[in-house]
């Protein structure tokens, strides 16, 4: 489904060269669920960010689906309508009502009528529990509504594979779970997904693999009842210790 | 403390200060011998006007009918053929059965025309629109082009924009007119409206430049990985949410335009600041009218204000 070969992102700056991600290579194989987890810093971020395109890697391939985004000849944009991206600070577009925000994108890349588009927002709207909202502007939901529409709005596309990254960082403790069940819900329905997070519990209870990033490579891949109660690597141990 | 801040001192201080301001001024007139005649200003507005009926062959006067206030007048000429004239009743210059000459007058109809102030206006009102369409559009395309990665169409936007803020828009004016109106042989209003849309442009690029890079970029990054293209980000989703944040500085920009089109008066487009002194140049009303123009502009300014503000409330919705 997705594998990602010796990827490298440089960020050079005026303060010198990042290499963000160094070398990372990985495959995620249909409805697995992936979580990377690793410090702030680690390019878990930055490597999510190149599998749909957001930022153009320096070397390696990736290949979705047996396209190649390194290619030159890709059509970036029909790799994106495939990859949904969910996002750390939810990026709905405040201009919109919540249902407009599901059925743009359809529309205008899908090439859905108005009719079905509607149709299939207000199943995803049910679906995540936020149907009764369907007509308000964004600005009138809560943190926890707005990213669910916002994973509604990803999944509006059909897309094969859903990228997460840190999805719930910038809520408001109580409203957490309520993405987090939504994502859990996504998982169990066979979805393919790869999470970048902080949330160790949802890692443990759905994830099938936990990739552990440090300085841009990735130090540590295993199950999660390997890696949480058992990891090889120092760094991770030291990690754990931190966060858990 | 006490809580409740009164405000009406602050009114009353507001109130004598503008008081005080209009009494000085008038004492200040009061002091220079000047002989104020606006009853002469409205029939420059409008007047009544004067068009001489004369009969388009030799002959004679047949009946004269009074109708209301007008004449009708039948003229037959020396084959028997009859026109009607009609006339103001107190016009009349001929009576029934009076041979007269071709060409000579029958007596003088009147209708109202607009006069120089309201065409003046009129002029000011579309060259400015025009401009101000064009000045959008430019505006538009090179505030795009200056955020593009393209580094040709940066470097001609920001050449483009430097150079009109860097000269006064007189001197554009003059050389549009005399030197490429003169070149390329381009008449008096092109080259007006053409150097107005030139320098709003330059400014309004500017301002939507700041407006969509005031949209944060996590927008983009939504609606790219939805696989939208960069055109439909910008159409749908960048451009909606900059032009409500950029309201206020573009209107602002547009009743400067409307001011600003009083510079054309200099390449002899009859604006209304070119009607005012043609105005006075035959009256000598020189107070009267440039307060009666500078008016107009202010009505002008202010309605498309209110409208701005209008529009302000109806997009504020999704806020």
């Amino acid at each position: 489904m997705i594998k990602a070969k010796n990827v490298v992102k440089i960020f050079s700056g005026r303060s010198g060269v990042v290499r963000a991600v160094d070398g990372v290579s990985t495959e995620v194989a249909r409805g697995e669920v992936v979580v990377v987890i690793g410090p702030s810093g680690s390019g878990k971020s930055t490597f999510l960010r190149c599998i749909n395109g957001l930022e153009t890697f320096t070397e390696g391939h990736i290949i979705i689906d047996g396209v190649d985004l390194a290619d030159k000849k890709t059509n970036i944009n029909k790799v994106r309508a495939e990859v949904g991206m969910v996002f750390q600070q939810f990026n709905l577009f405040p201009h919109k009502t919540v249902l407009e925000n599901l059925t743009l994108a359809q529309i205008r890349v899908r090439k859905r009528s108005r009719k079905e588009a509607e149709d299939n927002a207000l199943m995803l709207l049910k679906k995540v529990g936020i149907s009764e909202k369907a007509t308000e502007y964004p600005s009138r939901l809560s943190g926890g509504q707005q990213q669910r529409v916002a994973i509604a709005r990803a999944l509006a596309m059909d897309p094969k594979v859903m990228l997460f990254d840190e999805p719930t960082s910038a809520l408001d403790p109580e409203m957490v779970g309520e993405v987090l069940d939504v994502m859990k819900q996504l998982a169990r329905e066979g979805m393919t997904m790869i999470v970048v997070t902080h949330e160790m519990g949802f890692a443990r209870e759905v994830a099938d693999r936990v990739i552990f990033m440090d300085e841009g490579r990735v130090v540590e891949v295993g199950t999660p009842e390997h890696f949480f109660t058992n990891p090889r690597e120092e760094r991770a141990k030291l990690f754990l210790k931190q966060v858990l | 403390m006490n809580a409740t801040n009164k405000t009406w001192p602050w009114r009353l201080l507001l109130v004598v200060i503008l008081l005080g301001v209009a009494a000085g001024t008038w004492g200040a007139i009061m002091k220079i011998d000047y002989q104020w005649r606006w009853k002469r200003v409205p029939q420059y507005f409008m007047y009544q006007a004067e068009i001489p009926q004369k009969i388009p062959f030799d002959g004679r006067v047949g009946a004269i009918v009074q109708n209301g206030k007008e004449m009708r007048v039948t003229l037959i000429s020396e084959e028997a053929k009859k026109v009607v004239r009609t006339v103001a009743a107190d016009s009349l210059k001929v009576s029934e059965g009076e041979d007269l000459f071709i060409g000579d007058i029958v007596g003088f109809s009147k209708s109202w025309r607009l006069g120089p102030l309201t065409l003046g206006l009129w002029t000011t009102l579309w060259l400015s629109a025009i401009s101000s369409v064009f000045a959008l559009f430019l505006g538009l395309i090179t505030g795009i082009a200056r955020v593009s990665k393209n580094i040709t169409l940066r470097g001609l936007a920001m050449i483009y924009v430097e150079c009109i803020r860097g000269t006064p828009l007189l001197v554009q004016i003059f050389i549009a007119y005399f030197f490429l109106g003169t070149v390329f042989n381009l008449s008096r209003n092109v080259c007006g409206i053409g150097a107005l849309a030139l320098f709003a442009g330059a400014y309004v690029a500017e301002i939507v430049r700041a407006g969509v890079q005031g949209i944060p970029k996590g927008q983009t990054e939504a609606a790219r990985s939805l696989g939208m293209t960069a055109f439909q980000t910008m159409k749908d989703i960048i451009l909606p949410q900059a032009f409500k944040k950029i309201l206020p500085p573009l209107s602002g920009q547009f009743i400067s335009l409307i001011k600003d089109s009083s510079l054309v008066s200099v390449i002899a487009i009859t604006d209304l600041t070119k009607s005012g002194r043609e105005i006075i140049t035959s009256t000598f009303a020189t107070f009267e009218v440039w307060l009666i123009v500078a008016a107009m502009y202010l009505l002008v300014t202010s309605l498309l204000s209110q409208l701005v503000f209008y529009m302000e409330r109806r997009l504020a919705v999704s806020d």
